[in-house]
């Protein structure tokens, strides 16, 4: 029989450590090897011109690799769907392979082929090599959720067998048992786009910084690999100027567009670590990005509402302020704030920034000064950002804004003192600010703290030539910080007086060894539990979450908790509610996201949003407590794990219940939506009727801490 | 317990689906009704609703009712006030009504859902005289503040214990005339007379107002919150202390602490303190600030020996002068912007009952001696947060040695700890884990 093999580009856009190409090739009498995009939606889309290019001319290395293998890349004009009924027909394809997506819209639209392609009689063949791991399998080694901080993510993977080894690239000798002819019209039919093809203008554009495709990302492995540059990397790992500035060894936007094999990077750096050290097993620090990567992967892979604050199990629902003026200002570099400004200059210039830096403007955006939401920063970092991969941008942005992944919050970067520790030439900022060229460095950061004197002798009189601060910095960290803190307080239901508290599950997550007894206890097989834990469970939670809320309500149905507990891992998602086709399809490439979500809050019918479930939880969380001393803080520990663990316990459920409950989504908002009754008291437990067995526990369990 | 919850909500859910498949959702729910009534007759009447007749719902006791409602989110009682008489009756119930969270917010400026206005109204005209705790959550627009402020002024009849005004993104009470929200506040003043809990943070109250507080409160009067409320003076707030001898609780920023606002709080008519918190917050660069005595200090710990100073500092460098001088009984410290070594240094000497201390930012040379000397000093340190500061290893597992175990709390960021001769940052987790006796690492940061 005759195997006329398709092969589907879509990440991955290499020929080395390629198993899907691999097995296109295996036995086959023809291959043809298709990228499809959609130039309509490119315009459209919410990518900029840098990542386009970026693409592009991946794509264009691509075809010349093959060219130089007597083959060539197809790139078909339109939508997946649309298109590969077409094809399969004309080329007569009996197998269509391509790489694994893990992202839930790629699985959701790879699964929509699939399907199609069984009807054609096409054989399909996909395999895994965007990412280091099987996902499913960690998450299958956590209990069937996927870990959520990365030291748990870590001890995970070091259990885990070593990634499978890269492939070689293909060969010549490959490609010649299955020639395909290609049409005389190849070019006309099949050519890559040009920027302006798909509706760029590019008059004036400087050159890339960043040359997308495979032999470049090659190359640069090289370079990253060089003996010195490696060594020093490691053992001095300290940010300085250099750091900021785009680096020729600089390897992330290839490993998002997969012009490099994280495998082959892996591996190359596992042995050139142990050739150096002469130690048998290198430390997983080593792999850092590469690890870090990998865990927000693993972390979205099953959540579609993974890029959004509402509806996301793992997302902490924080009052963000709308304040689309401040965005603006922000992502066009107009803050006032040189260190800012400077960060997003680049970022827009050039596609990439520091990961630093990209810390210091998403604190600033977020939690840090504006109190903007992360789903617009994470917006902005998918239109201009080259290695904004769909699950890493979100996961990280969530990192940063606090939102998810249990860390710190105490600590905001600060948009002066950071940039000076980082450059104190003030370097950087003249480079991309040009306009503050002439500052003294003192200033350089501050300007509008230099005498008037000293802004005319710059020529950029502050509030004229550059802008005013948008914000008093100080007085923005100020309230911000209160208002993390109101929003963790709840959720942890911690009534001290930490300033240190972080997210509830710091502690527990490093504490126990991760012996498999300890995982059972609090995993989702753990037996049924009594209603005095759930709810504590209840009262453990956020009068400011609704998804807590949701759980809190939800773990008090038993039906709807065994359902949770039965959900099978790799059942595949079926809300699609949120991913719709069009503007994903754009190109396989970029469409990994949906579009923006039309403003889910504010829906007629959602006009109220749930509260807390009891009247115990604290409101005026912050401060001070009449039931702490001193003392108590020593005792914090103990109780915070326990309640840690609830709040986890039924943040989990959640996240479970979540994907059980889709189909009735609309139902239960309008449940919770009037969850009205008041977070009223805390502070104050002496007044209130103590009516309520809740509120009976309470003081008790605190007692009992400080009696530890 | 439990059980009954889960049946009765999902009986609502079924009662929900009819009126979903009911083009006409006004004949369902009587219908419903009905059938929870009738129970003995009709049984098979409807075999969903069979497995709830057997119980006698109805007669259920009022409160034992009430008890199952104050576990439900107010959305489901109000479903299941529908189902008959009692049950309506039962949902009027004052004791549900207690608390209450007004949130109050533009599609415009929040991402989250707004009280609806026919439920504000409701509780108004229905159960403002039950409301005893009450806050209102306001987003960033204007116009959640003075809706705020409008439901406040409506608040005659009723005797609130607590009140809190809530910001959840910028202040925007400030943003509210002065006189607008002065007014609805006194309101509240006036007709509550025991208040007991006060959370105004950033708002425009003025000493005024704190007098009607004072003149109507007075008795009651425990926690008062009222940071960043810059309309206030130092005697303004020294009148609630002379006046209001009950409070235990205070929050203020800086500049309106004094020596005789201490002394007040330390008077033998005075219970004891338990909990001030200053913000020390620089308005403009360079700003100079008073000082305050040691011995008003000693007088507050003598009067009030467990109570709990919590600063907030958010200053320029420069600004640190008259701070940290004379001991400081301290015992939660918060730097939110750069403070320098010397500063840290004086944090060692002067702050005996340092608990928490957190740093957020230093300058680029290590703060070795700094941690040894508040180890050596601080005996009741037990929690500690560095964000951008440098640390070598050696000192941070010296440190560690030192405070040992009372240590709960430890959250360093992995680029703080400088690798020297003796520890590299792969070993540095278990040096500290062995002397926390329990598992620790670095807070790391995602390389993105």
């Amino acid at each position: 029989m005759v195997v006329n093999s398709v092969h589907w580009f879509r990440k991955g856009l290499r020929l080395h450590d390629n198993p899907a190409l691999q097995e296109a090739l295996n036995g086959a009498d023809t291959v043809r090897c298709v990228y499809i995009l959609d130039p309509w939606f490119a315009g459209a889309a919410n990518v900029g011109i840098n990542r386009w290019r970026f693409l592009l001319e991946a794509l264009e290395d691509l075809d010349n690799s093959l060219k130089k293998l007597n083959s060539r890349l197809f790139v078909v004009r339109g939508q997946p769907t649309d298109v590969f009924p077409r094809l399969l027909k004309e080329w007569k394809v009996t197998r269509l392979t391509f790489e694994y997506d893990p992202e839930p819209y790629g699985k959701e639209r790879d699964g929509a082929i699939m399907k199609m392609a069984q009807e054609f009689g096409v054989e399909t063949i996909v395999r895994n090599s965007h990412t280091l791991y099987n996902l499913d399998r960690i998450i299958e080694m956590n209990n069937n959720s996927p870990p959520l901080t990365f030291k748990r993510f870590q001890t995970i993977v070091s259990r885990l067998e070593l990634p499978r080894r890269p492939l070689p690239p293909i060969t010549q000798q490959q490609m010649d048992k299955c020639r395909t002819k290609m049409a005389d019209n190849h070019d006309q039919l099949y050519s890559i786009p040009s920027l302006e093809e798909l509706g760029f203008r590019t008059e004036g554009l400087p050159p890339a910084i960043w040359q997308g495709g495979e032999s470049e990302a090659l190359d640069r492995l090289n370079k990253h690999l060089d003996k010195k540059v490696w060594v020093a990397n490691l053992e001095h790992p300290r940010v300085n100027t250099c750091s900021l500035y785009a680096s020729p060894t600089g390897l992330s936007p290839y490993l998002r567009f997969g012009c490099l094999s994280c495998r082959v990077l892996y591996y190359n750096l596992r042995e050139l670590y142990m050739k150096l050290r002469k130690r048998c097993s290198p430390p997983l620090s080593l792999f850092g990005q590469l690890l870090w990567r990998e865990f927000f992967y693993t972390a979205a892979t099953n959540n579609p509402n993974f890029d959004r604050m509402d509806g996301n199990p793992i997302c902490v629902q924080i009052p963000w302020d709308q304040n689309p003026e401040a965005l603006a200002k922000w992502a066009e570099g107009r803050t006032g704030f040189p260190w800012i400004d400077a960060i997003m200059t680049q970022l827009r210039q050039e596609g990439w920034i520091h990961h630093l830096a990209r810390h210091a403007v998403a604190c600033f955006l977020t939690r840090g000064d504006l109190w903007v939401s992360w789903e617009s920063g994470m917006r902005v970092f998918e239109e201009l950002l080259l290695d904004a991969d769909w699950s890493v941008n979100a996961g990280s942005w969530m990192w940063l804004s606090c939102s998810a992944f249990f860390q710190q919050f105490f600590h905001c970067y600060c948009p002066v003192g950071f940039g000076r520790r980082t450059d104190p030439s003030g370097d950087y900022i003249r480079r991309y600010i040009p306009i503050l060229k002439d500052y003294p460095n003192r200033y350089i950061y501050e300007p509008w703290n230099a005498p008037e004197s000293v802004q005319k002798a710059a020529n950029c009189v502050v509030g004229v030539n550059y802008p005013k601060p948008m914000i008093n910095h100080a007085e923005g960290s100020r309230l911000n910080i209160e208002r993390m803190k109101q929003v963790y307080q709840q959720l942890s239901h911690y009534r001290g007086l930490s300033l240190l508290a972080s997210v509830p599950t710091i502690q527990e997550e490093a504490e126990p060894p991760m012996t498999d007894e300890s995982q059972t206890s609090s995993g989702p097989d753990s037996p049924p539990r009594g209603p005095a834990d759930s709810e504590a469970a209840g009262c453990s939670t956020a009068p400011d979450s609704s998804t807590v809320c949701a759980s809190s309500t939800y773990a008090l149905h038993p039906d709807l908790k065994d359902k949770g507990d039965n959900y099978p891992s790799k059942k595949p998602y079926t809300s699609s509610g949120s991913l719709t086709q069009s503007s994903a399809a754009i190109t396989s490439t970029f469409a990994s996201h949906p579009p923006a979500p039309l403003s889910p809050a504010q829906s007629p019918l959602s006009r109220s949003k749930p509260s807390s479930p009891s009247s115990s939880c604290p409101t005026f969380a912050e401060s001070p407590s009449p039931t702490t001393a001193p003392t108590q803080t020593s005792s914090l520990g103990q109780r915070r794990k326990g309640l840690a663990h609830k709040v986890r316990r039924s943040q989990r459920q959640r996240g479970r219940q979540s994907w059980t409950l889709a189909p009735r989504e609309g139902g239960r908002k309008s449940e919770e939506e009037e969850r009205e009754e008041a977070g009223g008291e805390e502070r104050m437990e002496e007044d209130v009727e103590q009516d309520e067995e809740r509120m009976e526990e309470e003081p008790s369990e605190e007692t009992a801490g400080q009696q530890q | 317990m439990l059980n009954l919850t889960s049946l009765f909500l999902r009986m609502k859910r079924m009662k929900g689906g009819e009126e979903g498949g009911d083009s006409s959702p006004g004949n369902s729910s009587p219908e419903v009704c009905k059938k929870v009534r009738t129970q003995n007759t009709e049984d098979s009447e409807a075999g969903v609703a069979s497995e709830f007749l057997d119980s006698d719902w109805a007669r259920l006791p009022q409160e034992l009712l009430l008890h199952i409602f104050q576990y439900l989110p107010l959305l489901d009682r109000a479903y299941a006030s529908q189902v008959c008489r009692g049950w309506n009756q039962a949902f009027h119930m004052p004791e549900l009504w207690r608390c209450f969270e007004f949130e109050l917010n533009q599609p415009a400026s929040s991402y989250l859902k707004a009280t609806h206005p026919d439920l504000i109204k409701q509780i108004i005209k229905r159960h403002s005289n039950h409301l005893q705790y009450v806050s209102f959550k306001v987003d960033s627009s204007t116009e959640s503040a003075e809706a705020a402020c409008d439901i406040l002024s409506q608040l005659v009849n009723c005797s609130l214990k607590t009140l809190g005004l809530i910001s959840t993104a910028r202040p925007s009470f400030m943003e509210v005339p002065k006189s607008h929200f002065i007014s609805a506040l006194t309101v509240v003043f006036v007709n509550s007379k025991s208040l007991s809990s006060l959370k105004i943070d950033d708002t425009p109250v003025d000493d005024p107002s704190l007098k009607v507080l004072v003149a109507n409160n007075s008795d009651t009067l425990k926690l008062l919150k009222m940071s960043s409320c810059p309309h206030v003076s130092p005697a303004g707030i020294l009148c609630v202390a002379d006046q209001c001898h009950g409070l235990r609780e205070l929050a203020l920023n800086y500049h309106l602490l004094s020596d005789e606002l201490l002394l007040a709080l330390s008077s033998e008519k005075h219970v004891h303190l338990e909990h001030l918190r200053i913000d020390v917050v620089s308005e403009n660069p360079g700003q100079h600030f008073h000082t305050i005595k040691k011995s008003s200090w000693d007088a507050m710990v003598r009067h009030s020996p467990k109570f709990n100073l919590v600063m907030y500092f958010f200053l320029y460098e420069d600004e640190f002068g008259p701070f940290f001088n004379d001991e400081i009984p301290v015992t939660h410290l918060y730097f939110g912007r750069s403070v320098s070594k010397e500063v840290l240094g004086r944090v060692g000497l002067h702050c005996p009952r340092l608990v928490e201390l957190v740093v957020c930012a230093n300058g680029l040379r290590p703060l070795d001696e700094e941690l040894i000397r508040i180890a050596k000093h601080c005996n009741q340190l037990s929690a500690i947060g560095l964000g951008e500061c440098e640390v070598s290893c050696s000192a941070f597992v010296e440190f560690v040695k030192m405070c040992g175990r009372r240590l709960s709390q430890l959250s360093i960021m992995e680029e703080v700890l400088i690798p020297d001769h003796k520890y590299s940052l792969d070993e540095i987790h278990w040096e500290v884990s062995k002397h926390l006796g329990r598992v620790w690492f670095p807070d790391m940061m995602p390389t993105w």
